[in-house]
């Protein structure tokens, strides 16, 4: 019959046998909380990766925006070009003794190398961080238009498995099997950061995106570590939501996903978070962050941009909003909303805003525009 | 059983594909590669018709009333399947077996249970059994009903039988889930050169792969580098390609769907962006979209929503149905017919006096059917 897989009943045998083992594991580490310390100076350090093209023209225009806000913290400048080490692409070390000292970085836009034996960076980073889970908010931003006014998203993605888990073969010439992988330790991580996020930012839900009626085991497991960690949190409401439903549902109408965090797996979270990016006007515009059990990067999902670079005509937007997940995930929320409104209020008067939201100024005028908010604030 | 029967479904859907593969286009008539389109017995049509759950009834009476006062020559073969308990597995075997003798279905969708215990999906199932291989789903903007985005018009082929919807998962340690996506030159081959074969026909110049081939080198390359080959063939016809990874399509459908006329895709992508494509246009209710293979097509709205949620009330729109419907009789080779109903239907929607809740009236479904009669 349908139903003759053993599915129910492996599935109680691991609901029983998980939960309270992986709440050790997780509650050792529960959503990668920043623990940081000031330095002597009193100022936190964070390794700062300029990254390529225009990397380092959106790089200098946060320094100067925090140093004119006084943020407390001190940058620690390192370079990420990947070195071919018994012929593996790996990181300098110099680059991941920083970050993992200082357990916070923000990344501008890397250019992934093309050619074989190159692992793409951002995976790399992913791997030697253990960042797992990348979260992406979208909000609609005043004085960019587009064809959706009110979004307010926040979507959290698992990063470390399912579709992406470069496990593939050929099995016969012309048959491929890839394997999406789903673990409960990675569901009930993801989950749980999930869960914290909507309980610090008010959010007072968590939606778990999922395909359950088709991938019934594998996103069927996703969704019973979900449920489980939700008993941990009942003041924060919980539901479920088939992928099909959501995708529709957003581009129709996305006001009514303003008041919950999504939480889903691998493949599903990197077509979702880059639509909602999508209806409040690319990339350009969207901040991300990573967040991981050894350290957090923040960082431009955008690109580096090679035929602009060095003109001074990027717009440092998103590398700035993704800084200010990084100031909040520090909890240096008062100097986070400062430079945000300042930020978006500059946007809003589109007088000094730079050419891909359709103005004429240059990085630096735009940069000077929101120092003069934040200096008057 | 239905497990066994796919299994058994395996080797000669390959076969087919081996054949398909091999065959030009002029094989393929206007939307399905099938030689025979259905039984016909005095100038009728025996068509499958299977209501579906939510509101699949009453989106398909609207259907067979509009057929009735249009004396279309189509006798249904009625089977009220339900997939909301699996008892109801008996009969969607007697609706399998009708859709084998008939080779043309009529279908709403069959709800599927998420729990584990729950019934695979036999939508799934039925796609897979009868190896209809191609989804072709029409996001195109109606007149006289603005959306956010003016002047889509976009065709979405997606691969229908294999891919991450392959049913094949298992737990390798209490834990760890493992479910294979199967990708296979053959299949990609088939739906590309169907994507193809359907521009040509139908007078669109682009064909848009997409696929995540940067991260799943091996599966979606396989997928694209086939696309790639194939595509080459059509160079000399004049349809132009490109492709594009699956999260910036996504993106650039929100911000610019303009840019889009044939798209190509595996199974999963086809759910994101056929639900996409949708919420452009005006949502579930008014997409079309129908399910074609070499010997069987099965028609059913573009976008796969039970709704059960309206299922009763007498609200839905009937225009996905109604136009997927059409699709069928031109399949049939009813094409004036098929005209009279759709221009009857757009008409309406054009008109903007009769409209269910969706698009923002107050009509009900009966409402709506009985504005298309009149039409006609």
């Amino acid at each position: 019959m349908f139903a003759s897989r053993s599915v129910p009943r492996a599935f109680a045998q691991c609901a029983k046998k998980y939960p309270s083992g992986f709440r050790n594991y997780a509650s050792a580490a529960p959503t990668a909380a920043f623990a940081g310390q000031k330095g002597t100076n009193g100022k936190y350090t964070v390794t700062l990766i300029p990254g390529d093209g225009i990397g380092p023209e959106i790089s200098q225009s946060i320094k100067d925006v925090y140093t004119a806000a006084n943020v407390p913290i001190q940058w620690e400048e390192v370079d990420v070009t990947p070195i071919l080490k018994a012929g593996k692409t790996v990181i300098p070390d110099e680059a991941i003794t920083s970050v993992k000292k200082n357990t916070v970085a923000l990344k501008g836009p890397l250019a992934t190398p093309i050619g074989k034996g190159h692992v793409s960076l951002n995976l790399t980073l992913r791997r030697t961080f253990n960042l797992f889970a990348n979260v992406r908010p979208c909000a609609s931003i005043k004085g960019f238009k587009t064809p959706y006014d009110d979004v307010n998203t926040v979507l959290i993605r698992e990063n470390t498995e399912g579709e992406y888990s470069g496990i593939e073969h050929e099995v016969v010439d012309g048959v491929v099997q890839s394997i999406k992988l789903i673990t409960w330790d990675a569901s009930e991580r993801v989950a749980r950061y999930a869960f914290n996020y909507a309980q610090t930012s008010g959010r007072k839900r968590v939606t778990a995106v999922h395909k359950a009626n088709i991938m019934k085991m594998s996103d069927g497991m996703f969704l019973a570590a979900c449920r489980e960690v939700s008993k941990d949190f009942p003041d924060v409401a919980y539901d479920e939501d088939l992928l099909d439903r959501v995708c529709l549902n957003i581009v129709t109408n996305p006001k009514p996903y303003s008041d919950r965090v999504m939480v889903m797996p691998n493949l599903y979270g990197d077509i979702l978070s880059d639509m909602c990016a999508g209806l409040i006007g690319g990339l350009g515009l969207t901040p991300s962050g990573n967040i991981g059990r050894d350290a957090s990067i923040f960082e431009a999902v955008h690109g580096s941009a090679p035929d602009i670079a060095g003109k001074g005509l990027a717009n440092p937007t998103a590398l700035l909003l993704s800084s200010m997940m990084m100031l909040r995930h520090m909890r240096l929320n008062e100097y986070a909303d400062k430079i945000e409104s300042a930020a978006l209020s500059t946007i809003a008067e589109g007088k000094t805003i730079t050419g891909d939201l359709g103005g004429k100024a240059s990085t630096k005028e735009y940069t000077d525009a929101i120092i003069q908010k934040i200096v008057k604030a | 059983m239905l497990r066994s029967a796919l299994a058994s479904a395996r080797p000669s859907a390959l076969k087919q594909t081996r054949l398909s593969s091999t065959l030009s286009s002029s094989a393929f008539p206007r939307i399905s590669a099938i030689d025979r389109p259905g039984t016909k017995y005095g100038g009728t049509h025996t068509v499958t018709l299977i209501p579906g759950d939510g509101v699949g009834a009453e989106i398909t009476e609207s259907v067979k009333e509009i057929f009735n006062s249009a004396n279309a020559p189509i006798e249904w073969e009625q089977y009220d399947v339900s997939g909301v308990s699996s008892s109801g597995e008996a009969l969607f075997k007697q609706a399998m077996d009708s859709l084998k003798r008939n080779k043309v279905g009529l279908k709403g969708i069959l709800f599927t249970p998420i729990s584990q215990s729950g019934h695979i999906s036999w939508n799934v199932a039925m796609r897979q059994q009868l190896d209809i291989y191609a989804s072709v789903v029409l996001c195109k903007s109606l007149p006289g009903f603005p959306t956010r985005h003016p002047n889509v018009d976009f065709a979405i082929i997606r691969e229908n039988t294999e891919g991450e919807y392959s049913g094949l998962e298992h737990q390798s340690y209490p834990g760890v889930v493992e479910n294979l996506k199967i990708s296979t030159r053959a299949k990609a081959e088939r739906i590309s050169r169907f994507a193809f074969d359907f521009a040509l026909k139908n007078g669109r110049k682009k064909v848009t792969c997409v696929h995540k081939a940067n991260i799943m080198k091996l599966g979606d390359g396989l997928f694209l580098n086939t696309f790639r080959r194939v595509a080459e063939d059509y160079k000399s016809m004049g349809i132009e390609f490109n492709d594009m990874i699956v999260d910036n399509t996504s993106m650039q459908l929100v911000a610019r769907p303009g840019q889009f006329d044939v798209m190509v895709m595996p199974n999963l992508y086809g759910a994101i962006v056929s639900n996409i494509g949708a919420a452009l246009v005006g949502g579930p209710g008014v997409v079309p979209g129908c399910n074609v293979g070499r010997e069987y097509a099965l028609f059913e709205p573009g976008c796969r929503h039970v709704a059960s949620d309206i299922q009763g009330t007498n609200t839905a729109n009937p225009t996905a149905m109604i136009l997927s419907a059409t699709m069928m009789l031109r399949h049939l080779g009813l094409d004036d017919l098929a005209n009279k109903i759709a221009s009857a239907t757009f008409n309406v929607i054009k008109e903007g006096k009769v409209r269910t809740a969706d698009m923002g009236g107050s009509s009900t479904t009966s409402d709506f059917t009985g504005a298309v009669i009149k039409k006609l």
